[in-house]
C-alpha cells in the first residue's frame, strides 16, 4: 500500500508541475491551493466550478454578440472578454488569460476575425485545462483513497 | 503575531470584521477565504447598492470594506463616495483591475479610499496593508 501511495504522489507531483511548466496554470493557482484547508477540503474544486460556469456562460455571450448578423457590437463582445481576463487570472488560469489578453486587442481594434479566432482558441483551452484539472483532481481521490495524503507541490 | 517558516506574518494583529463589496461570485468566494484565512471574519455585498443598504439600515459596523470597482446597480466610486457622505469611518481598500488606468484609479482614491490592490488579491499583498493601515 505505502508502495502505491509513493507513486500515486509521484505522479501527482510531476502532473501537477507538467501544468506549470505547460503554461496552464501560475502562481495564483498556488496562492488557491494554499487557502484549501481541512474546514475547506473542496475550496480549490468549488473555486474552479465556479470558474468554468464563468467560461460557459461568457463564451456564449462572446459567441451571440459575434453572431450577429449587421453591426458587431465589439465593446459588448470586450466587456465579456474584460469578464473573463478577471477570472481566469483570479484561479491561476494563465493560457486562458493570455487569450483574453490578445481577445481585447482585437475587440479594440474591432477586428472580427482576429476575435472569432480568439473564441475558438479560448473555448479550446478552457476545455483542456477543465480535462486537465479533471486528471489532477482523480489523482488526488486516488492517493486519498489508497490511504495516503496529496502532497504540496513546489514549483520553484 | 502567528508567522510561517520564512518569519512572514500570516495573521492580522486584530479579528477584523470586514465587507466584501463585489458582483462576482468567483472574487467573493475567494476573498472570503482570504479574510478567513488571516483571521478576520466577513460578510458580502453583491454591490454597492448592497453595501449602501446594509450601513443605511445601520446594524453593521466594518473594520474593513473591500470594494470592487466595476458592479452593476451602483460602482465602488459611486459606492465609496456614497458611504463617505453617510460618515462611514471604515477603511475602504478599493480593488482595481490592471487593466484600470492610472486616471481611473485616482479617481477612485479621490472617492475617499484609504487604498487601492489590483486583482488577484492574495494573502501577502493584504496582510501587510491592513496591518499598516491599522498602525496609521
Amino acid at each position: 500500500m505505502d508502495a502505491l501511495v509513493a507513486q500515486l504522489q509521484m505522479q501527482y507531483r510531476n502532473y501537477t508541475v507538467s501544468l506549470y511548466q505547460q503554461g496552464f496554470l501560475d502562481d495564483q493557482f498556488t496562492e488557491l491551493k494554499k487557502l484549501q484547508d481541512d474546514a475547506s477540503p473542496d475550496f480549490v474544486a468549488e473555486v474552479l466550478s465556479l470558474f468554468f460556469e464563468d467560461c460557459v456562460k461568457l463564451i456564449g455571450n462572446m459567441a451571440r454578440a459575434l453572431d450577429q448578423t449587421g453591426t458587431v457590437d465589439f465593446s459588448q463582445v470586450g466587456a465579456s472578454v474584460h469578464q473573463l481576463k478577471g477570472s481566469s487570472s483570479s484561479v491561476g488560469a494563465k493560457r486562458v488569460k493570455g487569450l483574453c489578453i490578445t481577445f481585447k486587442e482585437y475587440c479594440e481594434a474591432n477586428n472580427y476575425e482576429g476575435c472569432v479566432r480568439c473564441l475558438q482558441q479560448v473555448d479550446i483551452e478552457f476545455k483542456a485545462l477543465q480535462t486537465k484539472l479533471q486528471d489532477m483532481f482523480n489523482l488526488e481521490k486516488q492517493i486519498i483513497q489508497a490511504g495516503g495524503k496529496v502532497p504540496q507541490v513546489d514549483i520553484n | 503575531m502567528a508567522t510561517n517558516s520564512m518569519g512572514n506574518i500570516q495573521k492580522i494583529k486584530k479579528k477584523l470584521k470586514v465587507l466584501i463589496v463585489d458582483d462576482d461570485p468567483l472574487n467573493l468566494k475567494i476573498h472570503e477565504k482570504i479574510i478567513k484565512a488571516i483571521g478576520g471574519i466577513s460578510q458580502t455585498a453583491r454591490n454597492g447598492e448592497e453595501a449602501v443598504i446594509i450601513h443605511r439600515d445601520g446594524g453593521s459596523s466594518f473594520d474593513l470594506i473591500l470594494m470592487d470597482k466595476e458592479m452593476p446597480e451602483r460602482d465602488g466610486v459611486s459606492t465609496t463616495k456614497k458611504l463617505r457622505e453617510m460618515k462611514v469611518k471604515s477603511m475602504i481598500v478599493g480593488v482595481t483591475s490592471l487593466a484600470d488606468n492610472e486616471e481611473e484609479r485616482r479617481a477612485f482614491m479621490e472617492a475617499g479610499l484609504n487604498h487601492c490592490l489590483a486583482k488577484p488579491l492574495t494573502k501577502d499583498k493584504i496582510i501587510p496593508l491592513i496591518n499598516q493601515l491599522m498602525d496609521a
